[in-house]
């Protein structure tokens, strides 16, 4: 079993994208061995409203039982409790906040609510430090990249939260997994999509430092071709037990808490 | 077959202890992916006696006496560019001369000096003289300068190639960082400029997009600092490409931008 906790359907707004359709994200799975993918709908991202793109979400899954829904909460709209309310009744795995797309302050008092909701509801709240290299993005692109201070905020804000951090290279995770209590960290979950194999071997290196417990197969596909999680996988000498950790059982953990 | 045409090493001079770890393990890794050669520079000292894009001609030719010795120690796997600083012109035309001399196959111009600038232009009539391509460091749009180097981007690589038609060049790490849906249209009305696929960009979209600017023969597979990158760039042109094509990408035509002695026969 393989599961990315990390991809996305829809378009995306600032340059064209292939394979964004649900069809296609299916398609790319298949392509690539992946039997789950934890799925947000990505142009909601970008939205005044992102919790407008979860009812089309919630269908895709609905029709495409491997994709799982997971589905934005905006915490500085009135109505956020509702949208947690309804991602639990679809029994999400868990739910996604961008707060520096959505023009709201990382760390402030709306996400540290959104964060004891999520710790109060026993759901993961997935945040993503980036969506495309920063040297890259469109010139109108502006919002800044998810601050690791923040990261820290949100963990030592609430003692049940549980965070999905995807699209985070090492420095950052270094940042805020030594700059945590082990308890904090113990809640804290990596995707493996924005950390350097080798020669740099980053990510063997935080294996061997943080522990393959962290860590969890992400893709952020389609804007990232998911081959790339693979084939970093396949170049570490993993245990077999470390490998289906990695790629299922800490996803597992990170859900069911 | 596979050839890298972007690989990097580092010595015992540079500021990183873990060099030899570095080394190894960009060794090792290619073993696993299947790399038959990788195709490599050293700049300078990276930064420790000169800086990384503006090195010194002593650091310039430390470095690539490592390199010819690496290539030496690694008959089999490793190749070299020579990496020069144009602004030393009289010492990069003899660094040039001297390792092409001594094996190495091609000419690593990385971010000492603007591309369109003249003073570029006795090294590409050198490398037209000797029958090798450039491999020219490229920062997909650069809308400004940067501290620590005077990056060139495919406008102004384009101006070289142009006055240089004979030249065969590399414009390097189409996913390297950078804005490439910029730099690829520039490309269309280049023959003689190849888009090296390296980086640690693994945009989806990217790899169309290049096949659409600039077609399968002037695609040229790599890897620069992330092995995993490339593999995985590797592995999704496999799906996209037929297999005579996907040859093309994975060494058929680097074999034809470099001397034809520069690699076993096929």
């Amino acid at each position: 079993m393989r599961v990315d906790v990390n991809a996305f359907v829809g378009s995306y707004p600032y340059r064209r994208v292939p394979g964004t359709s649900p069809e296609a994200l299916v398609a790319a799975m298949d392509r690539t061995g992946l039997d789950q993918a934890w799925v947000t709908h990505l142009p909601g991202v970008f939205w005044r409203d992102p919790t407008e793109g979860n009812a089309w979400l919630l269908e895709c899954a609905r029709r495409h039982p491997r994709l799982l829904p997971v589905p934005a909460v905006h915490p500085g709209l009135a109505t956020w409790r509702d949208t947690l309310r309804q991602a639990l009744e679809a029994k999400a795995p868990a739910v996604r906040a961008d707060p520096t797309f959505y023009g709201i302050d990382p760390a402030g008092a709306a996400m540290r609510q959104l964060a004891a909701a999520c710790g109060e509801a026993d759901v993961p709240l997935a945040l993503a430090v980036r969506f495309e290299d920063g040297r890259q993005r469109h010139p109108n692109d502006h919002a800044a990249e998810l601050p690791a201070a923040a990261v820290r905020a949100l963990i030592r804000s609430d003692a049940r939260v549980r965070l999905l951090v995807t699209h985070a290279d090492r420095p950052f995770i270094e940042e805020v997994h030594f700059g945590s209590t082990p308890a904090e960290a113990a809640r804290m979950w990596w995707d493996i999509c924005w950390i350097w194999g080798p020669p740099e071997d980053h990510l063997q290196t935080l294996l061997g430092t943080i522990g393959s417990a962290r860590f969890v197969l992400g893709t952020g596909q389609p804007l990232r071709l998911p081959e790339n999680a693979g084939a970093k996988l396949d170049l570490l000498d993993l245990s077999a037990g470390d490998r289906a950790a990695i790629e299922c059982g800490n996803a597992r953990a990170l859900r069911d808490g | 077959m596979l050839i890298d045409v972007h690989a990097h090493f580092l010595h015992d001079r540079t500021p990183r202890a873990d060099w030899q770890a570095r080394n190894a393990s960009r060794l090792s890794a290619g073993e696993r992916v299947g790399i038959s050669i990788h195709i490599a520079s050293i700049l300078g000292s990276w930064g420790a006696a000169s800086p990384t894009y503006f090195p010194s001609p002593a650091d310039v030719r430390y470095a690539n006496d490592f390199l010819l010795a690496l290539q030496h120690r690694h008959p089999a796997r490793v190749r070299g560019y020579v990496a020069v600083n144009p602004n030393y012109t009289d010492e990069a035309l003899g660094e040039i001369t001297r390792c092409l001399d001594a094996g190495m196959i091609g000419i690593k111009l990385a971010a000492s000096r603007r591309a369109d600038d003249p003073l570029l232009d006795p090294i590409c009539r050198l490398a037209a003289e000797r029958g090798v391509p450039i491999l020219h460091h490229v920062w997909q749009h650069r809308r400004r300068d940067y501290p620590g180097q005077e990056a060139s981007d495919a406008r102004e690589l384009g101006a070289l190639a142009a006055r240089h038609p004979e030249v065969r060049f590399l414009l390097a790490h189409i996913g390297g960082g950078g804005d490439w849906l910029h730099s690829l249209p520039i490309l269309r009305s280049l023959p003689n400029v190849f888009v090296d696929l390296s980086g640690s960009g693994v945009d989806g979209g990217m790899l169309e997009a290049c096949l659409d600017a600039v077609g399968v023969e002037r695609l040229v597979w790599g890897c620069d600092l992330t092995i995993e990158t490339g593999w995985a760039k590797l592995r999704y042109l496999e799906h996209l490409l037929p297999s005579d094509e996907l040859e093309r990408v994975r060494w058929r035509n680097a074999a034809g931008i470099f001397p034809p002695d520069a690699f076993p026969a096929d």
